[in-house]
């Protein structure tokens, strides 16, 4: 186990320089005016010009550029948006609201997708598994743009069931559509997944042998089945963490509330490339971070990853 | 002779699917004494797996249904038992060892999980009573240093050791009868005798029924008591081994016999069944063997064969017993 | 027993894995459905003249959020501008873009694919490390960044920002499978056959091995189809996709946000339009990887 965990550290570290290095190079390189790269088409003063030196150090080479970034980066300087405020402080503001926005969204999406991905896995072909695959070919066709807002527009605004809008300080019940929201971006993956597994693993070898030793159809899924069927969907979870966080920047600024991905939204709108690329670099080392601990989740069910 | 332990009475299981449906056990019959060793015999596709796991009760319904016969189990019909008591007689009474035992344990519990949960369910004996029953077990069947090895997961076994865990993990509850479906096949050779050995020994301890499928005559004529040959779904031949070894009185026995390869015919061309098992959606009408049979006439064409006692404990259902025994 | 009935069925005259394929897709619904979507939306896309003869950038404030009339459906939105006139004309430019953009990472895809699995080694190694950095950043987080940066030209109304976005960062999981796959029939004996006849590697990797590798990788871009509409319609709500006098049902969606309370068509009609057509491509996908997969059949 130890040696896993540290080859898989040694793979993070190499990950994060390359993926860092991969996205400031889709910002930076062979570039004609960084400067207007970063604020787009809007005017440019030269303070803003200077700030952007002082930095992006873009009159150096470009790995110059990247190094001063990275270590920027890791030192938890994130520099100024392009309106002058600390890049580090909106984040400190946005992350609470964002994070339990992602768990309420997560526990919902697997709870749902587990509970009914067993359901429809060992009852394959009948009324319920019909029923939810046609639902999750449905959620599975629309894309975040579609759903947040008519999510937004049927149950929050013309049925009333949920508030339609959240703020800062949302509670459980205000973020229970976004979560909704966000989760069905992931339930529907997971749920299929489940359901396949399940199903795949029903028809193993080892699942005769629990019966023959006269354990009950419920010890045999609850015990022997689920645990092997979880293995492919706990290895989903780290793909979906990227996927929602894609989705927060639409959901929370449908929803207006005031998280990481309703910072970003705004950024991007407002063209404010400091504030995009610290956002994303941030984001993208929770995502490497969150991926290494789903690993080291799969390696401790799945004794025979941890042996290898 | 005592009564025996398993009589298995004209079963029928058949396999519903949308390609239409195969008759994979067509009225098979078989006797398990205690301490008996009875091999099912047979090539793959004869329905001999379908036979033992209909007798566990643990077919995959759908698609598979049981159709017919009774399986008495001292005098009780297993299949009219209500699920839940029959959930008791496995593993309790009628145990069963699997081919492929890394498949057949699940990879993700440790052996010491997977013997000692037999415990904990079926006899409600706390958790480290449990965890020391499976150390005994496990020295039960010769696996050195069993009580750091409990802690191990099944894919860190060579086959050999798995297959004697799955051993322990069958006698555990101590049952009366154990079904061994092909238990040395994935093994080496050298490995599949130690196996059979060990099987043997724990037979003649316990006067356990033992109940071996197979397909390897090898194995059978070393360890087997009686010997039930199985063709399309059907016991062809049933006899004590030495017979069937000095006379088959079925002619697909005799077939089956003579494609064995033999030292002493060295050189000659091998004696080969011609042609394939029939498909169980499509058995042949009359005798299923008559197409690949040598000494097939209209009759077996037109007429099932009835089972002949030819002996005490001889059964042979071919209509030319005679020209096969040659009397 | 399935051996002889293989066997005869294949005697009488040999066939292909896609002419199996096709003669199996044929009998599927799923597939039968999302191919006249797709026809529809292709159809729209290349004629919209054909659904309206309504101009989508032909808007008069005088009718905003006015209800239907006549050739306009659905109504119009808060600028007047014909909804469903605009929703028929953003076919065009979303099949445009996903349909490129999967061109370009199917390419991408493909030789990166072929030469990891082919080759293997060193480069191998250093195309799976480089896979494997691209797939540690959340695809819509680059794509944004990219995006940002290559349409900050204002006169461009974004096309070729978002395809050359979606195409450059996409490829990813068509590389994946194209080196699986080639790995898979690298092995295979009759490719060890065709190697000891002597054919070389160009004509081993074309004609023996992609052949045989190709139709998980085309399950895998008919699913990317699907994925880039939805990703050119989010770039574009955002922001960073397609702009100018460019329609995009991206875009309508959130031109229409602000204003849901008052007028929900504007919303609405893009929306399923959106989902209808991505929906397409994942049945699609759906039918093709079960017709292609004989070991289901």
């Amino acid at each position: 186990m130890f040696r896993f965990i540290v080859r898989r550290l040694l793979q993070m570290v190499v990950t994060f320089f390359g993926a860092t290095f991969v996205v400031y190079a889709l910002m930076f390189a062979y570039v004609d005016d960084p400067y207007q790269a970063l604020v787009g088409d809007r005017p440019i003063t030269d303070a803003q010009r200077a700030a952007l030196d002082a930095r992006f150090h873009l009159d150096d080479g470009f790995f110059q550029q990247y190094w001063h970034y990275i270590r920027g980066l890791l030192t938890g300087d994130l520099g100024e948006t392009i309106t002058g405020r600390s890049i580090g402080d909106l984040l400190a503001q946005a992350w609470p609201v964002t994070i339990r926005l992602a768990l309420l969204s997560i526990v919902i999406a697997a709870v749902v997708a587990v509970g009914a991905g067993v359901l429809s896995g060992i009852r394959r072909g009948g009324a319920f598994d019909t029923v939810t695959l046609v639902l999750t070919l449905i959620v599975l066709a629309m894309p975040i743009v579609v759903l947040a807002p008519l999510a937004q527009l049927v149950l929050g605004i013309q049925l009333g069931w949920f508030p339609p809008t959240a703020g800062r300080d949302a509670g459980l019940y205000e973020l229970l559509l976004p979560a909704l929201v966000l989760g069905s971006l992931v339930i529907a993956t997971e749920l299929r997944v489940t359901r396949t597994s399940v199903a795949e693993n029903l028809r193993a070898d080892y699942v005769r042998t629990a019966r023959a030793k006269g354990l009950a159809p419920k010890r045999v899924i609850g015990v022997h089945v689920l645990r092997n069927s979880l293995i492919p969907v706990i290895t989903l979870i780290g793909v979906d963490i990227g996927v929602l966080m894609s989705g927060a920047i639409v959901t929370e600024g449908v929803f207006n509330i005031p998280g990481v991905g309703f910072n970003l939204f705004r950024g991007i709108r407002a063209e404010d490339g400091p504030l995009v690329v610290g956002f994303v670099s941030v984001l993208i080392i929770v995502f490497l971070v969150i991926n290494l601990i789903v690993d080291l989740v799969y390696a401790a069910l799945d004794p025979r990853i941890r042996y290898e | 002779m005592t009564a025996p332990l398993l009589d298995v009475r004209d079963l029928h299981v058949e396999f519903r699917t949308r390609e239409g449906v195969a008759r994979a056990v067509n009225g098979v019959d078989l006797r398990l004494h205690p301490g008996e060793t009875l091999a099912v015999l047979g090539e793959s596709g004869c329905g001999k797996s379908v036979t033992a796991q209909a007798i566990m009760g643990i077919l995959d319904t759908p698609p598979a249904h049981v159709t017919g016969g009774q399986v008495l189990y001292q005098g009780v019909d297993l299949l009219r038992l209500p699920e839940n008591e029959r959930r008791k007689v496995r593993a309790n009474r009628i145990a069963m060892i699997f081919q492929d035992a890394l498949s057949a344990l699940n990879p993700v519990y440790t052996v010491g999980f997977q013997l000692a949960e037999l415990f904990r369910v079926h006899r409600g004996t706390s958790r480290g009573d449990a965890k020391r029953r499976a150390v005994e077990l496990l020295d039960m069947v010769h696996i050195p240093d069993a009580k750091r090895r409990v802690k191990d997961y099944p894919h860190q076994f060579s086959g050999g050791m798995r297959q004697r865990v799955m051993i322990a993990m069958a006698l555990a509850l101590d049952p009366e009868v154990l079904i061994a479906d092909e238990p040395t096949t994935a093994l080496d050779v050298t490995v599949q005798a130690q196996i059979m050995r060990l099987l043997a020994e724990l037979q003649r301890e316990r006067n356990m029924g033992l109940m071996l499928i197979t397909h390897d005559m090898g194995v059978v004529a070393d360890v087997a008591d009686r010997i039930a040959v199985m063709y399309a779904g059907k016991v062809v031949e049933e006899a004590p081994v030495y017979d069937i070894y000095a006379r088959p009185a079925h002619a697909y026995t005799k077939a089956l016999l003579e494609s064995i390869p033999r030292l002493d015919h060295k050189g000659r061309a091998l004696n080969v069944i011609r042609g394939l098992p029939p498909a169980l959606t499509d058995v042949p009408r009359g005798c299923a063997f008559h197409p690949r049979c040598a000494y097939a006439r209209e009759i077996c064409r037109q007429e099932t064969p009835p089972a002949y006692q030819i002996a005490p404990q001889r059964i042979a259902s071919c209509h030319f017993v005679r020209e096969v025994l040659g009397v | 027993m399935s051996d002889l009935g293989e066997l005869s069925r294949t005697a009488g005259k040999p066939r292909s894995l896609a002419g199996d394929a096709w003669l199996d897709l044929r009998t599927r619904k799923v597939f039968w459905i999302a191919a006249v979507l797709v026809v529809v939306v292709l159809v729209m896309a290349i004629w919209p003249s054909l659904f309206t003869s309504a101009d989508p950038r032909d808007c008069l404030l005088a009718r905003k959020n006015a209800g239907p009339t006549g050739g306009a459906i659905f109504g119009f939105d808060f600028q007047g501008c014909d909804v469903y006139a605009k929703t028929v004309f953003g076919a065009r430019d979303s099949i445009l873009v996903a349909v490129s953009a999967t061109l370009i990472s199917g390419v991408i895809g493909l030789l990166v694919g072929l030469a990891a699995g082919y080759f293997g080694g060193w480069l191998d190694a250093l195309l799976s490390r480089f896979i494997d950095v691209m797939l540690g950043i959340p695809f819509l987080l680059a794509a944004i960044v990219l995006a940002q940066r290559l349409s900050s030209d204002p006169q461009s109304n974004g096309v070729l920002a978002v395809t050359v976005t979606l195409g450059v960062l996409g490829w990813t999981t068509a590389a994946r499978v194209m080196r699986s796959a080639v790995l898979t029939s690298k092995n295979q004996d009759y490719v060890a056959a065709a190697r000891m006849l002597g054919a070389g590697p160009g004509r081993l990797m074309f004609r023996h091995i992609l052949p045989n590798s190709i139709s998980p990788f085309i399950v895998v871009l008919t699913v990317l189809l699907g994925i880039n509409i939805a990703g050119e319609a989010t770039l574009s709500y955002l922001g960073v996709g397609l702009k100018g006098d460019a329609v995009s049902w991206g875009i309508a969606i959130a031109e229409a946000g602000p204003f849901v309370r008052t007028a929900a068509g504007p919303l609405v009609w893009p929306s399923v339009f959106l989902a209808a057509t991505v929906l397409a491509f994942i049945m699609l996908g759906d039918a093709v990887r079960d017709a292609f997969d004989p070991k289901l059949r």
